[in-house]
């Protein structure tokens, strides 16, 4: 019954993106003005259904009904209640319908609450919105439908994959999906925008918010797909370089680009072609992303899904709505300058810069991704991994740096950076160079072997931090605006991961040992020694636990466990590593197999300052959750201000 | 909008450069298309090839792995007579399901000489015994080092080397009844190359 | 000195723990090198190589049993005192530049390495003439 509602409400969510596009295109012409006022309502409805349908599916997980194929083919009842609700989203089918249900409660949010821009250029937003969600409702109606019966009701379901069974990776992909989607409004924006040729301080007003919320939510889960593939993969790596890995890198590069565009174009009314292309490769990246890893043709470790058939359904929805807002854009861009001009030393050059430095960055990380597939075409298999990332990526994010220390204290439009008053201003950019070139020098005096681009992430990364909080001198902090405060922190944020990332690769300590019951070893500073083993059951699992004592440095000793997992709905293994944190670092412990002489294999990483990765990545989301919060905050003072205004007058009277 | 309208007039940027940038995109966007349909169209073969076929055997020489067979060294293929070196394991379902197709090229006369990866004696005498052998010698290779030397990444794999050393054919997987005759047809051609 | 003795005292290590076979591992697959230099090359290079057998994984990351065998080979021959990049065209003349997740200069792989040129020349091209001294008069008239 549950399954059928769903289904229905499915059908009927369809039928409104349909009409919500016809109406809207309709109402852009001038013999169809009296239908505007239909557009908001339908995209409203339309999110409501939707909802409706997803939370008939989460029903149908919670409750393992197990007469629905996708229930049988991914759940079990013996499943913890979280992993049921997570196992919703853990498949194809039920993560594109989370896919159309965040996109059209979004176009439901944007069509209540969006009240600054023009009313033509929302309706051909809200139109543009309907037609990509209307590919997607097909893609789910024809092709994947998730609530589809089973003639027969199995005896049980077949489980979710061991590895997908865990707290963070249950959230990941809903977070990214977040991102992607509300990419989605930016690029809908962007369409609406072109349509109506209205590029201005208004559009870039209306789309900021969704571009931060969509970046924050990209930023988090980034951060933690990272760190869920760090402590489960059971290598100490935490960045691979994998098609997957990077397909979720794109659009966020490409957002952190828009991000800062726009707000050159809500402040300055420059930039506006380029914005209007960055909102449309963003989400570009977010639907190559999302193809890459669902049509397999990448091999990924982190495959998920994959399936050609469905790879071709996604590809031909990249093609119609990519490359249709790129012919559009072709056509139009030509009629939208590049608005306001500024100067080579200015805070608009320098976003600029670093606005081409991101792009840089992003068609690095595409070409690099793509190019075995490209050399596969002629019959040659080649592989591109961190060698060729790390540098070609180093060339663009280094001066980035550079300037990103530097920008958020340039003036609008035109600086000077000589003359008696910007002494002032830049002794505490010397600062922050002197500590870079100390930092360095310090690096390469003591530590013998380090890589360069460890070395120099490990240089700039105070100085940049430094750099980051200079926004703050001389200002009152109690009356700092929130937006100013999340630049801050997200910029320190940057400086924070980069740290982590430079003293990771330069320091870590890597320890592979056999050890039998009541053998120790050291790894760096820390002493580890086996004392026992004992086996140990979880809800769906049986795994051999072990007991290591760790002791940093002749300190108090701390008891981890790391587990070997295995479990019966799917077979499967998992090796949980335990993690030890400290300030300065974390002591990673993996269990291996039993040796034929009765030794344990175990691995030890002793990583200074890695978890400032994912600090700094948590930073960054903070940062933009203040902006955020800022922007929102003031728009609600405004409208506050202009409804106490409305009532004054009509109290007078009028 | 009319202050935003003389603003944009007034910035008239020279046209014709710009015009060629705002196609780029599009024609970016087609070769990513065109590259995307490939792709989906030729699925890559997820098997690694190896790149040294045309090279002669490296030197090796590998204890027997079973009771009843001589180990093999590079030199048993320089007798001028073309033989199928194929790399195998106990452990590994496929190279069962090969055995039958294995037996008929050797009942066709081809000389089958087996290296076997990870193995012990005793499991290989009882996939040996429920299998059928018809390797003339097997190797042992407990560290995949001959595996790894001629460029192998799995198991099964069925090499064709010719009488003097030379690797002529590499077959990837195992071997199906429908591939028995283009490996004769490919073990004749070594023959052939050999004696020329 | 120490580490040498500790990585002495290590014998022959498990099997991996996905691992279907029942041998023990090549002797390096889980064992360090005593030398710590010569392990840290090991390891340089180990995580530049590509698991043949696995979806996308390093050797150096991975619990395939011939990754164990392939961290084995390195092992051995960086310990006979082999050159790193030797040992990868040693690999590349067997698997292919598959292997190698060090991509190598060579016909195929120039656009890869023209990219970033390529990158940096376009921005260049895109920007040329978008800075210029702001135009007080018209900038101040339409804002």
């Amino acid at each position: 019954m549950i399954a059928e509602v769903g289904l229905a409400l499915l059908w009927l969510a369809a039928a409104l993106a349909a009409l919500q596009l016809v109406v809207g295109a309709l109402a852009l012409r001038p013999e169809g003005r009296a239908l505007a006022g239909l557009v908001r309502p339908v995209a409203v409805m339309q999110g409501l259904l939707v909802m409706g349908a997803f939370a008939a599916l989460v029903m149908l997980f919670v409750t393992t009904d197990l007469s629905v194929k996708l229930v049988v083919d991914n759940s079990h009842s013996a499943k913890p209640l979280i992993f049921k609700i997570a196992g919703t989203w853990g498949n194809h089918e039920g993560s594109m319908l989370l896919w159309v249900t965040i996109m059209a409660v979004a176009g439901a949010f944007v069509a209540l609450i969006e009240r600054r821009l023009d009313e033509a250029t929302l309706t051909a937003t809200l139109a543009g919105q309907a037609f990509i969600s209307l590919g997607f409702y097909v893609f789910l109606l024809i092709a994947s439908n998730p609530f589809a019966r089973l003639a027969q009701p199995a005896d049980e379901g077949q489980g979710l994959n061991p590895l997908l069974q865990d707290i963070g990776l249950a959230f990941h992909p809903p977070t990214l999906y977040v991102g992607y989607v509300g990419l989605s409004i930016a690029f809908s924006f962007a369409i609406g925008a072109l349509v109506t040729r209205n590029v201005g301080p208004a559009f870039a007003r209306a789309m900021r918010p969704w571009v931060l919320g969509a970046w924050i939510f990209l930023t988090l889960g980034i951060t933690a797909g990272s760190y869920w593939a760090y402590y489960t993969l059971g290598w100490g790596g935490w960045w691979f370089w994998d098609p997957v890995e990077n397909a979720s890198l794109m659009p966020w590069l490409a957002a952190t680009a828009l991000l800062h565009s726009v707000s050159v174009l809500q402040s300055r009314d420059a930039l506006r072609a380029w914005t209007v292309m960055l909102g449309v490769v963003a989400f570009s990246m977010s639907m190559v992303g999302t193809f890459l890893v669902r049509s397999g043709i990448l091999t990924s470790v982190h495959a998920f899904a994959v399936d050609p058939q469905r790879g071709a359904f996604i590809l031909a929805l990249l093609a119609i709505d990519i490359g249709g807002a790129l012919a559009l854009f072709t056509l139009r861009a030509g009629t939208v300058t590049e608005g306001k001009r500024f100067g080579l030393v200015s805070r608009e050059a320098a976003l600029v810069f670093n606005n081409v430095m991101l792009s840089g960055i992003l068609g690095i990380v595409l070409i690099g991704t793509l190019y075995p597939l490209l050399t596969e075409a002629y019959g040659v298999k080649v592989s591109v991994g961190a060698p060729y990332f790390n540098p070609a990526a180093g060339m663009f994010a280094f001066p980035m740096f550079v300037v990103m220390a530097v920008g958020p204290l340039l003036r609008w439009r035109q600086d000077r950076l000589s003359g008696a008053r910007s002494g002032r201003r830049l002794w505490p950019l010397a600062v922050c160079l002197a500590l870079v070139l100390a930092v360095l020098v310090g690096v390469e005096l003591t530590a013998h072997g380090i890589a360069l681009l460890p070395a120099l992430g490990l240089s700039v990364a105070p100085g940049l931090l430094l750099a980051s909080l200079l926004p703050l001198r001389g200002r009152n902090l109690r009356r700092t605006p929130l937006p100013v405060w999340g630049m801050v922190v997200a910029h320190a944020g940057i400086a924070v991961a980069l740290f982590g990332m430079a003293s990771e690769s330069a320091f870590s300590v890597e320890r592979l040992a056999a050890l039998s019951i009541g053998e120790a070893r050291e790894v760096g500073p820390w002493r580890v020694s086996l004392d026992g083993m004992m086996p140990v059951a979880g809800p769906n699992w049986t795994a051999l636990e072990a007991n290591v004592t760790t002791r940093y440095a002749g300190g108090t000793p701390v008891q981890l466990h790391p587990r070997a997992e295995t479990f019966t709905n799917p077979p499967g293994t998992r090796n949980e590593s335990a993690l030890e944190t400290r300030w300065n670092g974390q002591l990673y412990v993996v269990l291996g197999e039993q040796a034929e002489d009765g030794r344990w294999q175990m691995r030890f990483w002793w990583k200074p300052f890695v978890p400032l990765i994912w600090l700094g990545g948590a930073l960054v989301g903070l940062g933009g959750a203040l902006a955020l919060l800022g922007r929102v905050m003031s728009d609600i003072r405004r409208l506050v201000a202009k409804d106490k205004i409305a009532w004054r007058r009509m109290r007078q009277g009028r | 909008m009319a202050a935003y309208e003389a603003g944009t007039m007034s910035q008239a940027d020279p046209k014709p450069r710009l015009r060629l940038a705002l196609w780029l995109p599009l024609i970016l966007f087609a070769a990513l298309f065109a590259l995307f349909v490939h792709g989906l169209t030729n699925p890559a073969d997820t098997n690694v090839a190896s790149a040294f076929v045309g090279n002669p055997l490296p030197q090796f020489d590998l204890p027997p792995a079973a009771a009843d067979r001589p180990g093999l060294a590079t030199r048993a293929f320089q007798t001028g007579k073309p033989k199928l070196l194929n790399v195998f394991a106990s452990w590994c379902v496929p190279c069962a399901a090969e055995a039958p197709q294995l037996a008929a090229l050797a009942q066709a006369g081809v000389e089958v000489d087996g290296v076997a990866i990870h193995d012990q004696r005793a499991d290989l005498t009882r996939f040996l015994a429920a299998n059928g052998n018809p390797y003339a010698a097997i190797g042992r290779d407990d560290q995949r080092a001959v595996q790894l030397a001629i460029g192998s990444s799995g198991v099964p794999e069925t090499y064709v080397i010719d009488g003097r050393g030379v690797i002529r054919y590499q077959h990837i997987g195992d071997i199906r009844p429908e591939d028995v005759p283009k490996l004769l047809a490919r073990v004749k051609d070594a023959g052939k190359g050999a004696g020329s | 000195m120490k580490i040498a003795h500790l990585a002495a005292l290590l014998l022959i290590v498990s099997a991996p723990v996905l691992a279907q076979e029942h041998v023990p591992p090549a002797p390096y697959a889980y064992r360090q090198l005593d030398n710590p230099e010569q392990e840290a090359r090991a390891k340089a290079l180990m995580v530049t190589l590509r698991c043949v057998m696995c979806q996308s994984q390093s050797i150096a990351d991975s619990d395939a049993p011939i990754a164990g065998d392939m961290r084995s080979e390195v092992r051995t021959r960086i310990a006979a005192g082999e050159d790193p990049e030797h040992i990868r065209q040693w690999l590349i003349a067997r698997y292919g530049d598959y292997v190698t997740y060090a991509p190598q200069v060579k016909p195929i792989t120039w656009p890869l390495f023209a990219a970033p040129v390529v990158i940096l020349a376009l921005a260049a091209l895109l920007l040329r003439g978008r800075f210029g001294r702001p135009r007080q008069t018209n900038d101040e008239g339409s804002a």
